[in-house]
């Protein structure tokens, strides 16, 4: 599967734009500030239907614009899709396949699966739970709709839940058989989202372990701990044990929404002792691991999308990248670089791949021949 | 923009209050109202008048009514020992229009929503238990209660809630059946809903009785 073509329309710095991609690599040069990472966003938006930077969609329209348009044409086999994304300021954001308008975004979650590779990517690292959690939902989000969608519904419930207490908690009286189908909810949409998460990591590991090893020649060993408080023995118990806290504090407690996936190498916490060369290796080998069961799942290479990675590389990272790239492990790729003759000179002895470069400058993006980049 | 006559810019506003309708399309059926004949005018005003005034909620099931009783209550012909409770009144005339249900209602005003700030207290769940109760000392109550409340995460508290309300007077308690719709093709329909309407699946009637 690849992007055939995008179309932007006051998307970000992008007030009007057309590009028409290879099916194999893709380099984004240009300063500072120009838009490249942007490009990759539109690219992903396309595909997960958010942007991978920001939560706020309305910070996705260019500024002093009412409305954008991001337009790409997939092609898989012989089949070209049309995805569109429409976001009107202050309307409900638009999401229309080959021309149909979908009920829930969640259905297009998954059809054309994306793997990012950025910058910010030590967040999931260095912050709190809610990244892991979010990363790893994200993977599992592509792979398993029914999952999405039971995960929306705890999500909703818990909204709703916490809201309740809250009530409670100012009118100082709880009332029991009102807060019951909250709870069940809860526990009904919970519980298979945490056997799903622990059938998951049975199956992430082994592929993480296996790129961590790749990339390092180390000899640490890895390991990702999934954490739960929540006892699936006797949850509803659990969860009426800690009925009197939830109130206190107006908030639930227990529950998958508490997970935690620890980061550990040779069993002590990568964030706290993890040396950044460990540290990078950890990220990188997620991302691939992600690809890998993408691509078992779809059946199909997902898009990978890689932002600034040469920056953060060091010289035998980058080799074994490389080495993935040559052997044809990926399908099409989108790259930015800030540094043009670097990547011309990593992409020229690619001879089976079709490598297209574009200059981005100022809200344009122009397909450029490798020569000119290397003279430069 | 300027109006020739403050009248004409006093309707505009008024109308243009409507949902749906913007001051281009006020102008427009002001004008128009301006063109037909007098009586036409005179007819609207009276009908939005006695709109406001003279429709109110059926003090038995709470639906829009002329009188202290809806003309469903009041039809003898009803058969009240069943009772469909809904959402609103736009409900009843959907379930009215498919001419399938014979029994009384009951509308709630809403559903259960925290986050909205909406509890119980706020809908017509006591009168609706009251009804229950009420009936069951004089003998002629409801039999049964349909829920037929919409099939989303809110409705399905509000449900299970009125349930529990509802199960000591030991009366039988059912639910719409959801699934798949009528003409739908399986592939296309959601998980969810289709995991649902394989668990509730119903036994498949060869003999062309009417199933339970
Ligand atoms: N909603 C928006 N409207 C207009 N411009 C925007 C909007 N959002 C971001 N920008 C602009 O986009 C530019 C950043 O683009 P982007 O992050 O893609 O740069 P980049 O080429 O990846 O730079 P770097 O090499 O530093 O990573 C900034 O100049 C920023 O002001
Ligand atoms: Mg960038
Ligand atoms: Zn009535």
């Amino acid at each position: 599967m690849h992007l055939q073509k995008l179309e932007l329309l006051n998307f970000k710095n992008y007030p009007d734009l057309s590009l028409d991609f290879s099916p194999d690599i893709n380099c984004l040069v240009g300063a500072n500030g120009s838009g490249k990472t942007n490009l990759l966003d539109a690219v992903y938006y396309l595909s997960l239907t958010k942007s991978a930077f920001h939560t706020t969609d309305a910070h996705s329209i260019k500024h002093e614009e009412a409305l954008m348009v991001i337009r790409g044409w997939f092609k898989r086999e012989e089949n070209v899709d049309t995805v569109q994304c429409s976001l009107q300021q202050g309307q409900r954001k638009l999401v229309m396949r080959n021309r149909k308008e979908y009920e829930r975004l969640s259905e297009h979650v998954g059809r054309y699966p994306i793997v990012l590779i950025a910058p910010n990517d030590t967040d999931v690292i260095r912050e709190g739970s809610e990244t892991r959690r979010k990363f790893f939902d994200g993977i599992l989000s592509q792979i398993d709709s029914p999952y999405l969608q039971n995960l929306l519904r705890y999500n909703h419930a818990l909204k709703q839940r916490n809201s309740l207490l809250k009530t409670f908690s100012d009118q100082g009286r709880v009332q029991h058989d009102l807060l019951e189908p909250f709870t069940l909810q809860l526990l009904q949409y919970g519980l298979p989202l945490l056997e799903r998460r622990r059938l998951f990591m049975q199956e992430y590991m082994p592929l993480f372990e296996h790129h961590y090893r790749n990339l390092t020649d180390g000899e640490e060993k890895v390991f990702i701990r999934y954490e739960t408080n929540l006892d699936d023995t006797n949850p509803e118990k659990l969860m009426q044990d800690n009925l009197q806290r939830d109130v206190a504090l107006q908030r639930t407690r227990i529950g998958v929404h508490r997970d935690d996936y620890a980061f550990e190498i040779d069993g002590f916490s990568l964030k706290k002792y993890g040396s950044q060369g460990q540290q990078k290796s950890f990220l990188i080998a997620l991302k691939l691991a992600q690809f890998d069961l993408l691509r078992e799942h779809k059946g199909f290479k997902p898009i990978l999308l890689l932002d600034d990675i040469f920056d953060k590389l060091d010289d035998r990272r980058m080799a074994r990248l490389m080495e993935l790239v040559s052997g044809h492990a990926f399908g099409q790729l989108f790259v930015t670089d800030a540094r043009p003759e670097r990547s011309a000179r990593l992409f020229k002895d690619l001879s089976e791949s079709e490598v297209v470069y574009f200059y981005v400058e100022k809200g344009t993006a122009v397909p450029v021949d490798e020569q000119t980049l290397l003279r430069d | 923009m300027q109006y020739p006559s403050q009248h004409i810019e006093k309707a505009v506003e008024e109308i243009s209050k409507l949902p749906g309708i913007g001051r281009k399309t006020a102008l427009r059926l002001a004008l128009h109202l301006l063109r037909r004949e007098e009586t036409e005018t005179s007819a609207l005003a009276q009908a939005l008048i006695d709109l406001r005034t003279k429709t109110r909620n059926c003090s038995n099931c709470h639906n829009l009514a002329d009188s202290e009783i809806c003309s469903i209550c009041a039809n003898p012909r009803r058969d009240a020992s069943v009772i469909c409770v809904v959402e609103n009144p736009q409900d009843v005339m959907a379930i009215e229009n498919t001419a399938q249900y014979h029994g009384l209602y009951h509308v709630l005003g809403g559903v259960i929503s925290p986050i909205e700030g909406v509890g119980p207290s706020d809908l017509r769940i006591d009168s609706l238990v009251n009804r229950v109760a009420g009936g069951n000392s004089a003998g002629g109550g409801p039999k049964e209660i349909i829920l037929a409340i919409s099939p989303t995460m809110e409705g399905d508290t509000t449900a299970f809630y009125l349930t529990r309300k509802l199960k000591p007077f030991g009366i039988r308690i059912s639910s719409i059946a959801r699934g798949v719709p009528v003409g739908g093709e399986l592939e296309y329909t959601d998980e969810i809903t289709l995991g649902r309407s394989i668990l509730s699946r119903t036994l498949y009637n060869t003999s062309g009785e009417d199933k339970e």
